[in-house]
């Protein structure tokens, strides 16, 4: 399981674009293994490279950039993450270091994916334009998911604040098994089937064995 | 009164999870070599076990090769053969159905789990694929998901969610003719947006809705994955009901009959959100940028609003009239338009026509059960004879994942989902259209529609 994640402070990179879709996050042609590792290096590879399979880093491309490199919070625009549910993208972003990702919006299944992976989703409350802001320079971020604020070490008394569920925010904290903690609840699973199994018997049979 | 969504959750919902989280039965998983053979992976190493095998489906279709006379373990991208081999043996080692490369019910999973009767009105149904949306076509809570929630659903047969706001997208009269469901659903992604859906369960319903065909609503509701919806529904009637009887793993039960006709309700209301739509309104669509909000009714010209990026990859500036740009590629398949309308109309549309020579065109059949209809029918040879090749079944082309595809550069109409950057190959431009679009684009060398081909026809 993910590590908790109850503060963090990490350089802000930003990648102000609307609709970043999975498939720029991580190309499949970078999906090689049948693993939830190895993924980093093709993060945003279709930007971050010249050409396709070279490593050759794009120089303007934001985590190419000087003091960027090693960037663990990514400012985002409206709908990130939208488009393909592959995991394998939070899973580069981890992999790569990203524990928080500030947008103006996510995408429902790459929000939920993020939860899954010690990754923080964060929509900051009361901004709509994050570009406003101004990110031009590498400064440090601090999350703090259990006050649910956002400060930066660039503008002293400047302060975000954000909403989150209870459960995602425990599943955070503590670094938990969302099955482990599902499966605590089995009589309550049992006794749901087992009514169900009455009302709905056609759902449990298997008919293609018939 | 409560919506059709709110009928299908409260009959799966086991318990409140806590204030704004519920437990919901998941009464089929769907699984696919891509992601699915990750998370089955992951499930062993933790010690997890299936809980109920015989509702969980592995289904081969993402990266399969899509190349006719295709090997059992033949994948399209370098390397692709291990997520194939891999998914099998977890599948087989866990007990649950497998359907193969070489198994005759094989398809893209949001093509054959209809077809099979693995998708039913009023079952919830999840797949760690973003289209698994398209199953709400049936009446089904159908959604998309990642692999851990896979993962976790495999495990416990249930979900931790939270109940999604939802939206009512009501079409009024009907689609003039020539224009189709995906036509439609590009219109309303242009209008509101890649993230009009706001994160929702679209439910679809009107005049123009009622008139559907099944495979068209599989269609429509395919692409509120394109809308930012969380997934879509579209109450079932009695086409859906006949559209699903008597398929392999559908129930022969009167129960489930009673059951499924109780389930059409009359109009629901209580929506957050509602958008109308006069489908009278709707024209054929194109895309022109590498987001499928940037689409235009065929005939537009590039707006001044188009930002630099996808201008500069798509080779295009503002002002630019769309149809008559010429193509390089052609695709017709995919869980959008790889069912057996899809290829009758482009085949209505290419009959006695040829490929434009310098068009690299390729049709594949969504599942080997649309494949063999189509030859039924004789539409393979409408097909072949005009220049297309003509492939076998899976995602295909609609994706790259390294191997065979078209050239960087290469301006390609295609009846796939997504026009992303590189979503087809490195610089490969994608628009995307309607089958009976990518057709008369084919035949015209340029975008065109049908309508257009008599003027530029190319007779065989």
């Amino acid at each position: 399981m993910p590590d908790p994640l109850i503060r963090h402070t990490g350089i802000a990179a930003p990648l102000l674009i609307d609709n970043v879709d999975t498939d720029q996050i991580i190309p499949s042609r970078e999906m090689k293994a049948v693993s939830r590792t190895g993924l980093a290096e093709g993060l945003f590879a279709g930007w971050r490279y010249r050409s396709p399979g070279s490593r050759e880093p794009v120089p303007e491309f934001v985590l190419n950039r000087p003091g960027f490199e090693r960037a663990s919070v990514l400012i985002a625009g409206a709908n990130f993450g939208c488009g393909s549910s592959r995991e394998h993208a939070v899973w580069a972003l981890a992999e790569f270091g990203f524990r928080v990702i500030i947008a103006e919006s996510f995408n429902e299944i790459f929000h939920g994916n993020c939860l899954r992976n010690g990754v923080l989703p964060v929509v900051l409350k009361g901004v709509s334009d994050l570009r406003a802001l101004g990110w031009d320079q590498a400064t440090d971020l601090t999350i703090d998911l259990a006050q649910q604020t956002v400060e930066r070490a660039d503008q002293p008394g400047w302060q975000g604040e954000f909403d989150i569920d209870a459960y995602p925010k425990h599943l955070l904290l503590e670094g938990l098994d969302p099955i482990g903690l599902t499966l605590k609840s089995a009589d309550v699973l049992d006794q749901f089937e087992q009514v169900d199994r009455v009302a709905r018997p056609w759902v449990y049979k298997d008919y293609s064995a018939a | 009164m409560p919506t059709y969504f709110d009928a299908l959750w409260d009959m799966h919902r086991i318990a409140a999870a806590d204030e704004v989280y519920d437990l919901i039965a998941i009464d089929r998983v769907l699984l696919h070599e891509r992601t699915g053979g990750v998370a089955l992976k992951s499930l062993a190493e933790k010690g997890y076990s299936v809980k109920d095998p015989s509702r969980v489906f592995a289904i081969m279709d993402h990266i399969v090769s899509f190349r006719e006379g295709r090997g059992r373990d033949e994948a399209r991208s370098p390397g692709g053969e291990t997520f194939i081999t891999e998914t099998r043996r977890m599948a087989n080692d866990a007990g649950i159905h497998l359907i193969d490369t070489d198994n005759p019910a094989q398809g893209i999973v949001h093509v054959a789990a209809p077809e099979q009767g693995i998708a039913l009105p009023g079952l919830s149904l999840v797949c760690p694929d973003s289209h698994t949306c398209s199953l709400g076509a049936l009446g089904a809570l159908a959604w998309g998901i990642g692999s851990s929630e896979a993962e976790h659903a495999v495990a416990t047969g249930c979900l931790r969610v939270k109940k999604p706001k939802q939206m009512l997208v009501r079409v009024e009269n009907e689609l003039p003719d020539g224009v189709t469901a995906k036509d439609l659903a590009l219109h309303l992604i242009a209008t509101h947006g890649a993230a009009g859906g706001k994160r929702c369960a679209v439910e679809f319903a009107g005049p123009a809705i009622q008139v559907m065909t099944v495979e068209e609503r599989l269609t429509l509701c395919n692409m509120a994955a394109e809308f930012g919806a969380f997934t879509a529904i579209i109450a079932p009637d009695e086409a859906v009901i006949a559209y699903v009887r008597g398929r392999p793993f559908s129930p022969d039960s009167k129960e489930a009959f009673l059951h499924w006709s109780k389930l059409a309700t009359s109009e629901s209301s209580g929506h957050d959100e509602i958008i109308t739509i006069d489908a009278r309104t709707v024209r054929p669509q194109i895309t022109w940028g590498t987001s499928p909000e940037e689409a235009l009714p065929l005939g537009m010209t590039v707006p001044a609003t188009a930002k630099k990026a996808a201008l500069d990859y798509m080779g295009l500036s503002v002002g630019e009239q769309i149809a008559g740009l010429p193509i390089d590629g052609a695709f017709i398949g995919s869980c959008t338009n790889g069912r057996l309308s899809d290829l009758q109309l482009a085949a209505s549309v290419i009959r006695g026509r040829r490929v434009a020579p310098h068009v690299r065109a390729v049709c594949v059949p969504g599942s080997w059960s649309v494949r063999r209809e189509a030859e039924a029918l004789g539409l393979d040879r409408i097909f072949r004879d005009a220049g297309f090749t003509w492939g076998a079944p899976g995602c295909a082309m609609c994706f790259y994942a390294g191997g065979d595809t078209f050239a960087p550069g290469a301006r390609v109409v295609s009846s796939t989902n997504r026009n992303f950057e590189g979503r087809q190959g490195p610089g490969v431009r994608t628009h995307l259209a309607s089958p009976a679009v990518v057709a008369a684009s084919a035949v015209a060398g340029v975008i065109a529609d049908a309508q257009s081909l008599s003027v530029l026809g190319r007779v065989a």
